[in-house]
């Protein structure tokens, strides 16, 4: 125990260490147009990566020394994660770093990807019910974005089966960033910075800036955020050290047939990626939201939501579609509360058959969320732009509220 | 006008029926001798090029490890934490009360029975489940396992496992769960009492289950979103549905396919339905011997399958089967039915009203052995007189009559892990983990990559030291956290591949 102790004490020096290291580029004023010009896209991969001959990024991970069933990417502990979207330059990650930051998407500059997906937050916002344009708050929350390069499945209503489609999403629309493309267009061609590095990264293409290669550099930044190297992680990869007593018994309660957890929060990647009705209430005065059934057309998919990942899950406070709960504790001891424990009597939902009756024990649910803490790893947070392009000034750092 | 449209289709279905009833019952019989004939052509063709070698799951050993020997007032698990792969560990006759979890490969868990007393895993109706597993090449046999919550042994993910000569009573949803495995045994096992599935394969792919009792059960034994499946020999009894093979609309996995369910006794499964309200299992009508639902290429052969009040096989769609959700991934329809011959007496003597109801649409009164609804397509049948049959009008005679040529699907030598050359271990091992905090030119959190070539040049050995204990180097960097949970093959591999990486 001692040295697992000191284990931890060195894990949080060097977590101090990493945060220090990221944090002192932040505050920093709006740049002038001297130092706009001095932005370059980097020409190495981020961290994870390796780069091809022919200047591509592929991710490798430690999960890449395993199968899956039918390369299925969901099993165990030693077990292959879903193919990864990967395959693009580092210029165009990188561009697609500092456009995620950058204001300049939404239609009155007063939010960027960042906003909503704030690294410091776990690629969240600590809201319930994300904020859009104007002050529209959206019907659910924002999804974590670490580890989306796995996915098959985007939006908590399962709509979009690609990034690129994904992005459409709340650039256009009125409540999110209220973009137009016509918009969009003209503001990214009025700023010089943003001309020169999109020929940088799509030297072949005369008319670099589009929505497309908007939507591309997006899609590079996000499918370079993975979250692999936990203490879940070590102990899976066969260090049985990695995790406390409390913590494993929370991951054989996690797996166990009472609980049943795992049956849709599968290892690796700690989703199987499905929809799922379960039935968890919304916020105090607001309407069912039907979810999936708008999707899909389907009765029976009504209340239905994409089973999100629990990797980084600790820094996603509050939990569920709409933040209906406030702390893992909540979110995990719903789910003890009785199947449809929560469903009015008028609501007629097909709920999912691993919706049952556990009855955890107030200390099973403990270890379920001491369990689900072990899953925490930013280790490869990317650095928040000096400066951006647009000359804008950075709008995701008033909306770090904690949640108590 | 609307009673009337109704009636107009009823004498059009009815006149259709008496022409279809008349029709076929002019047809000379077509009877066929099921000994020797044609074998059966599909299935799971296996790689003629596997190591056949190994008759069982489980890799086979060419050295034995340890053998820990367990006494009553021991841990297992603590005998599991100290095991290396390799290792077996004998438990002898007692009760021990823990769950035991087994996330290493190639551990043989193997109770001792002396003179019929068993090593004996007690829940106490407290405990989750008896034995959780994801390792590779894991062994439980002789165990018996009673009273737990969950499941008696279940896994996530573990391929090549052998499951043998338990007991196992009353542990809650299921008996025997593995799942997201790849090829294995599960045989001469008694399972009972159970409210889901005595015996559940969930997707996985290269099963054999064998000389198997199964009873009180809501389900004997389930094959669901799973290929490779070979059901033989086993008893099925006293359960509201003896076998089942089915797709599950809404897994990550989506098909079930290629099942062959043959030679088992099925007998008298008409125990009232107590699985839990919004499982799976809850909608089968209690009664019913077979139940195919939706899976693809089953072949039913060689089985006794009688007393059932239902149906003795009943095949269906997911359209006509209860609170299944929608996935638009998974095929509904059960294609490629092959019923060779079997003994079926006694079945379908009082059926469910949606049976009886559709039953009628034929003329068909009475009691049924073989009862199809919905789609299907290229289904077939062989010496169809022989039983009392509801919707297989378009069944086909299949153009074979056994599975005699069909052994197993499982894989000859086990399935293998996946090959990794060292460079690539090492590559995998320096980018997935190194680079989060070490840059190849510059500081990023630990010194860079060319400062550590420096210092280790030509000494990978060195380098593998430090990172299992690092001890701090320099006064401004953060010491590194050990690097002690990669293995011994992975730490050698990823000193070797940064002592030579270029940017």
């Amino acid at each position: 125990m001692g040295k697992m102790f000191l284990e931890k004490v060195q894990y949080g020096a060097w977590l101090i260490a990493r945060v220090l290291f990221l944090c002192c580029i932040f505050s920093v004023p709006v740049a002038s147009a001297t130092e706009l010009g001095a932005i370059e896209l980097t020409d190495t991969c981020p961290p994870s990566f390796s780069l091809s001959d022919d200047n591509r990024c592929s991710l490798r991970h430690m999960y890449q020394l395993y199968d899956s069933l039918q390369d299925s990417g969901i099993g165990g502990l030693k077990t292959a994660l879903p193919e990864a979207r990967d395959g693009f330059s580092p210029q165009q990650i990188d561009l697609g770093r500092l456009l995620f930051f950058d204001p300049i998407l939404s239609a009155d500059n007063s939010l960027s990807c960042a906003t909503c997906h704030n690294p410091n937050q776990g690629f969240s916002d600590a809201m319930g019910r994300s904020v859009g344009i104007k002050g529209h708050v959206q019907k659910r929350s924002a999804p974590t974005l670490w580890n989306s390069t796995f996915l098959s499945s985007f939006f908590w209503d399962a709509r979009a089966s690609n990034f690129e489609e994904q992005a459409l999403g709340p650039l256009f629309s009125a409540h999110e960033m209220g973009n137009t493309p016509e918009q969009l267009m003209s503001s990214m061609n009025s700023v010089s910075a943003y001309k020169r590095l999109f020929k940088q990264a799509f030297p072949k293409q005369a008319a670099a800036i589009s929505v497309a290669n908007i939507i591309t550099v997006l899609t590079a930044f996000q499918s370079s955020l993975v979250s692999l190297n936990s203490r879940y992680d070590r102990y899976a990869h066969g260090y049985h050290d990695a995790l406390n007593d409390d913590e494993i018994a929370g991951l054989n309660v996690f797996r166990s047939f009472v609980a049943r957890c795992s049956q849709c929060h599968t290892p690796p990647l700690f989703t199987n990626q499905q929809v799922a009705v379960i039935g968890t209430p919304e916020p105090a005065g607001l309407p069912r939201d039907i979810g999936a059934q708008e999707t899909f057309n389907s009765k029976v998919l009504r209340g239905g939501f994409k089973v999100p990942t629990l990797r980084n899950i600790a820094q996603t406070a509050p939990y569920m579609h709409s933040g209906r709960f406030e702390t893992l504790r909540e979110a995990a001891e719903f789910y003890t509360g009785g199947r449809g424990h929560a469903v009015p009597e008028d609501e007629d939902l097909l709920l999912h058959w691993h919706i049952s009756e556990p009855n955890l024990t107030s200390n099973e649910i403990d270890q379920l969320v001491d369990f689900m803490k072990t899953l925490s790893d930013e280790s490869l947070i990317p650095a928040t732009p000096k400066q951006l392009p647009s000359g804008l000034p950075f709008k995701h750092m008033e909306n770090t509220h904690e949640k108590t | 006008m609307k009673k009337l449209n109704i009636l107009a289709i009823s004498l059009a279905v009815i006149t259709f029926a008496i022409g279809w009833y008349l029709g076929s019952s002019n047809e000379p019989l077509t009877i066929t001798s099921s000994q020797g004939g044609k074998s059966y052509s599909g299935g799971y063709v296996a790689d003629p090029q596997a190591n056949t070698a190994s008759t069982g799951a489980v890799k086979m050993r060419t050295t034995e490890g340890t053998t820990h020997v367990i006494n009553p007032g021991d841990s297992i698990q603590a005998a599991v934490e100290l095991a290396q792969p390799g290792d077996t560990i004998q438990v002898m006759p007692g009760t021990y009360s823990e769950t035991v979890y087994i996330d290493k490969d190639d551990i043989h868990l193997l109770g001792v029975i002396v003179e019929g007393e068993r090593a004996t895993l007690d829940g106490l109706k407290k405990l989750n489940d008896a034995i959780l597993y994801s390792g590779n090449n894991i062994v439980i046999e002789n165990f018996k396992i009673i009273d737990y919550k969950g499941n008696g042994i279940m896994s996530q993910a573990g391929n090549n496992f052998e499951i043998r000569n338990n007991l196992i009573i009353d542990t809650g949803i299921y008996g025997i769960f593995p799942q997201l495995g790849k090829n294995g045994l599960i045989e001469h096992n008694i399972v009972s009492g159970i409210a889901d599935a005595a015996i559940y394969v969930g997707m996985s792919d290269n099963i054999h289950v064998a000389y198997n009792e199964v009873f009180d059960s809501v389900a004997g034994i389930e094959i669901e979103n799973s290929r490779h499946a070979i059901v033989e020999h086993n008893n099925a009894h006293n359960n509201t549905g003896g076998i089942l093979a089915f797709i599950t609309p809404g897994l990550p996995i989506k098909d079930t396919y290629d099942v062959i369910i043959r030679n088992n006794f099925i007998l008298d499964n008409n125990t009232p339905n107590f699985g839990a309200p919004g499982s799976t299992v809850s909608g089968i009508p209690a009664g019913t011997g077979i139940l195919i639902m939706a899976a693809d290429d089953v072949v039913v052969e060689g089985n006794i399958i009688s007393n059932h009040k239902t149906a003795g096989i009943l095949i269906t769609d997911h359209g006509n089967a209860a609170n299944l959700t929608l996935d638009p991934e998974s095929d509904p329809n059960p294609d490629r039915v092959m019923i060779l011959d079997n003994v079926m007496l006694n079945n379908g003597y009082d059926t469910i009203d949606e049976v009886k109801a559709f039953a009628l649409t034929e003329l068909h009164t009475g009691d049924i052995d073989i009862f199809q609804m919905g789609p299907t397509e290229d289904s077939c049948i062989i010496n169809r007189h022989r039983y009392k049959t509801v919707g297989i009008g378009d069944f086909k005679d299949c153009d074979f009559t056994n599975t005699d040529n069909i052994d197993t699907y499982l894989l000859a030598g086990g399935a293998e892990p996946r090959v990794i050359d060292p460079t690539e271990r090492g590559e995998i091992a320096y980018l997935g983990v190194c680079t989060g905090c070490h840059a190849y030119a510059g500081r990023l959190i630990g010194p860079s990559v060319t400062e550590i070539q420096a210092l280790y040049a030509n000494r990978p050995e060195a380098l593998v030291n430090y990172i299992n204990a690092p001890t701090a180097m320099r006064a401004d960097y953060p010491e590194m956290p050990a690097q002690n949970y990669l293995n011994a093959e992975t730490q050698l591999a990823v000193a070797n591949y940064i002592l030579q990486v270029g940017n």
